[in-house]
């Protein structure tokens, strides 16, 4: 950042996050109170169960491991002027791929094999956002469409092997492949879900963090997003950039899904995401791309995911009013960069 | 001063702005601006690049509000908080880019720019009134014809007639004549002239001394945020307002008169066709020779190819037929990113949209010119210090002033933002400069420096193509004008042996007929 002004920018982007996340609980509390509910007895059960006990902790970080990811899946692509809604897709095909190697790829020490697997589900994401890409990079289809549409794709495909060829023999009641053979050597904190996936959720924060602010790649990639005319005038290769933010946005989106895959469910099945890919768009919407905004909006959400299971017991809510919450958040959301642009 | 301070009660007084303050961060925009409007009279505004001429016109105008100060508006203090509360004040601003829809018509953009306009109206009554308006001011505008067939001129003149049909009595113009070739300047001019005897109020924003002592009844100075000085444009001179801008005398343009034969060829286009896209002429069998230390001009009524020449060089438009060499290579299927590597520096028509990134500071803008030599360790560190120094050396080399490097790029004034483009353009290692209307905008001391900028560079032997409508600066600097008309190339000349006349006739395509 060369801008003189970076304290006063600092100070504005904190003043928005935490504006947005006083309009969230907001939204959530009359949310809440019109279902018939005390919300203030909400926030509390939802403080008490999740924040202030370690075992809740650890569940609300064991949510916000994708989260991360696929906030930055979409991110990156935001950088760079596109519009990634397919982190879903992404994370589906990272699962996928990352199934495949561990399943068929053999005589490794266990180490190496776990790395082939994690990079695996890196390719699986970083193809099914290279398609959205190529195709925006010709200028033949918008990347928003295209991801979109591969969003139904990818649970497709994943059925397909689930439900036929990769289906475990023995619980054949369920769709669901037998248990991965590396879930065994996955880094977990012991006594805890907590797993490897939240520091690479973080690692990769970090260098997202410093590439996009500090380094000449960073700087290409937001010239490309903010002038695209001006990049292909300055010789920058306009077509390419747009293609490696897509593979690069979908390679960490299909790193959230073979994590999720090997740390917390052990096999592959048709439940692996709870929307975490969707989630992620919205993390990456109300921090505007900031990587301060992502670390605090993947946690608030991540919390919000998890009272779910606190509200269904405590409050005897649906499961379900928390996709309903999310939904409003994203009419909020979505309504910001309009008043943005008023303001200029 | 003081007499105008009297006039600032009096019924001829339609706006009178007192001790406007207006503070950018870093930056003193407007420092205790005064300021009257007569009725009845054309005011220009003239000034240096970011004197802050823009600024209080937008401030009259409510998009910013001053920190101090005061504005009355018939004597009566008001306070504009918005377009729409200056509008409501019969004020009217015509902009540099223009808000009309181009698939509609004249009548129908008009049409959506009135307030009370009922929920059903008579397409016929409205084009009726719009014929009506049109001849009393001299618009000569057609209400049927759709937007997108207008010139810029016409463009311009329904953003006039929205205005006037929506009351507006005091007109504002900030650098209309900047996008305007001369005879549409003439037609502007002719227009304010009616709307003057009609008792409307103008203000306009002028780089073109001659402009603002050809048509102004009184011109206000500013320099440095402050205003140096009103005076009736009868009692002025170019000399006298250039002291007023600049408190100097400039420094002539020197160019030396063929002392070197012109090198080997550096850019050569054979034959070139491109295809046409949209309404835009397509370049039609161009054939063109840029030698090493040689200026080459492009005359020619903008609309009529420059752009489409400008992207052909660049690598940005496809040639369909023909060849180009750079450098001896034949670079006809190179990409931009090749040219521009190997040496070709660009200087387009609109900054903003085409040569920099608004959201970055003029800094990082200014490393975009090569990241990789401003950059360590495979890209992952860049090299601010060297950047840094870099941009300070470009500004002093064509001496200028540099610009802060802290500012947001969308934030900079016209002028500075094409100062800035064209450091940077210039500070990189180049054999061929393309520069289109390299000077537009640009206040009299900075177009000078971009001129004798492109005389240095022909000096050390680089070509330099310079795309431009004004005839007397490409005569000027040249060797060579060729003059360009619907895509074609329809003559060639030497400044020396030129008969303007001719040039003019060339560019408005009344010498096609006869061949050449
Ligand atoms: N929104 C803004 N934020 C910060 N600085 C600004 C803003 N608008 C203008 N400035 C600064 O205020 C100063 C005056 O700018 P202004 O646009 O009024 O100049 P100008 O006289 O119109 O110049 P030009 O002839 O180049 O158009 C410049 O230094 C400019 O960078
Ligand atoms: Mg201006």
């Amino acid at each position: 950042m060369v801008l003189k002004s970076t304290s006063n920018r600092w100070v504005w982007i904190l003043f928005r996050l935490s504006l947005t996340v006083v309009l969230i609980l907001g939204v959530f509390g009359l949310f809440l109170w019109a279902l018939g509910k005390n919300p203030l007895k909400a926030f509390q059960d939802t403080l008490r169960l999740n924040l202030l006990n370690p075992r809740g902790l650890s569940e609300v970080v064991v949510r916000m491991s994708p989260l991360l990811l696929t906030a930055l899946g979409v991110a990156v692509p935001f950088r760079a002027g596109l519009i990634n809604v397919g982190a879903e897709g992404q994370f589906l095909m990272g699962a996928l791929l990352g199934t495949w190697a561990a399943f068929n790829i053999a005589g490794l020490p266990p180490a190496l094999h776990l790395v082939l697997v994690l990079l695996a589900g890196m390719v699986g994401g970083g193809l099914w956002g290279a398609v959205p890409g190529a195709l925006r990079a010709l200028g033949w289809v918008n990347e928003t469409i295209t991801t979109l549409l591969l969003n139904y794709l990818a649970p497709l495909i994943v059925g397909y092997f689930v439900f036929g060829p990769w289906r475990a023999p023995e619980l054949a009641m369920y769709p669901q492949t037998p248990e991965l053979p590396v879930v065994p050597y996955f880094p977990v904190l012991p006594g805890t879900r907590l797993h490897l996936g939240f520091f690479l959720g973080l690692f990769f924060l970090g260098l997202y963090a410093y590439m996009t602010g500090r380094s000449r790649w960073g700087l290409e990639l937001r010239a490309v997003g903010g002038n695209p005319e001006a990049a292909r005038r300055l010789g920058m290769p306009v077509e390419r950039w747009l293609l490696a933010a897509m593979v690069l946005g979908g390679a960490l989106a299909g790193l959230a899904g073979v994590a999720e895959v090997v740390a917390i469910h052990g096999r592959l099945k048709m439940a692996v995401s709870p929307g975490y890919g969707f989630m992620g768009f919205l993390v990456n919407w109300l921090a505007f791309a900031n990587p301060l905004g992502i670390l605090i909006m993947s946690f608030l959400l991540a919390i919000i995911a998890s009272s779910g299971f606190t509200l269904q017991i405590t409050q005897r809510l649906p499961y379900a009013a928390v996709n309903v919450l999310m939904a409003l958040i994203l009419f909020v959301v979505l309504a910001k960069p309009f008043r943005q642009g008023v303001r200029r | 001063m003081d007499e105008d301070r009297l006039t600032c009660e009096s019924d001829k007084t339609v706006v009178c702005l007192r001790g406007i303050t207006k503070r950018f961060p870093g930056v003193l925009a407007n420092d205790h601006v005064d300021f009257q409007l007569q009725s009845g009279e054309i005011h220009a505004l003239l000034g240096e690049n970011g004197a802050g001429k823009s600024t209080l016109v937008k401030i009259l105008y409510g998009f910013y509000h001053a920190d101090a100060g005061e504005i009355l508006v018939h004597g009566r203090p008001v306070h504009i908080r918005s377009p729409r509360d200056a509008r409501a004040l019969g004020l009217g601003m015509v902009f540099q880019g223009f808000t009309l829809i181009p698939a509609m018509t004249v009548a129908e953009n008009v049409a959506l720019f009135q307030a009370e306009l009922p929920r059903f109206f008579s397409p016929r009554e409205l084009e009726q009134s719009i014929r009506a308006a049109s001849d009393q001011y001299g618009l000569a505008l057609d209400p049927k014809a759709p937007v997108w067939q207008l010139s810029i001129g016409e463009q311009q003149r329904v953003e006039l007639l929205k205005l006037l049909l929506a009351g507006a009595r005091i007109l504002i113009f900030d650098e209309p004549t900047k996008v305007l070739v001369p005879h549409e300047v003439e037609a502007l001019f002719r227009v304010f002239e009616s709307l003057r005897a009609q008792g409307f109020s103008i203000i306009f924003i002028t780089h073109k001394l001659r402009e603002a002592l050809s048509c102004a009844d009184r011109i206000t100075v500013m320099r440095q945020g402050r205003v140096v000085g009103t005076l009736l444009a009868r009692a002025a001179t170019e000399e006298s307002l250039l002291h007023m801008m600049f408190g100097e005398k400039l420094p002539e343009i020197t160019r030396s008169p063929g002392s070197r034969a012109p090198g080997e060829v550096v850019l050569e286009l054979r034959d070139v066709c491109t295809r046409p896209v949209g309404t835009a002429p397509a370049l039609d069998h161009v054939n063109l020779k840029v030698r090493a230390g040689e200026i080459v001009g492009i005359a020619g009524v903008s609309g009529n190819g420059q752009r489409e020449l400008g992207d052909v060089v660049l690598g940005l438009l496809r040639i369909v037929r023909g060849k180009k060499f750079f450098l001896g290579q034949d670079a006809t299927s190179w990409s931009p990113r090749q040219l521009v590597r190997r040496g070709i520096a660009f200087v387009p028509e609109d900054p903003l949209s085409m040569a920099v990134v608004p959201g970055f500071s003029t800094l990082e803008n200014f490393a975009l010119m090569d990241l990789q030599a401003f950059s360590k360790f495979l890209g992952t560190v860049m090299n601010w210090g060297k950047v840094r120094t870099f941009f300070r050396e470009g500004f002093t080399k064509l001496g200028l002033s540099p610009l802060p490097e802290p500012v947001r790029a969308s934030t900079l004034s016209g002028g500075n933002l094409q100062r800035l483009t064209l450091v940077r353009e210039l500070s990189r290692p180049y054999h061929l400069v393309v520069g289109l209307y390299p000077t537009r905008g640009l206040d009299v001391r900075s177009a000078n420096a971009v001129r004798q900028a492109f005389l240095v560079a022909r000096e050390q032997g680089k070509g330099v193509l310079l795309i431009s409508e004004d005839l007397q600066e490409l005569f000027s600097l040249c060797d060579r004008v060729l003059v360009i008309f619907r895509g074609r190339i329809v003559g060639e000349f030497r400044p020396e042996e030129a008969d303007l006349t001719e040039v003019g006739r060339l560019m408005t395509g009344a010498g096609v007929l006869h061949g050449s």
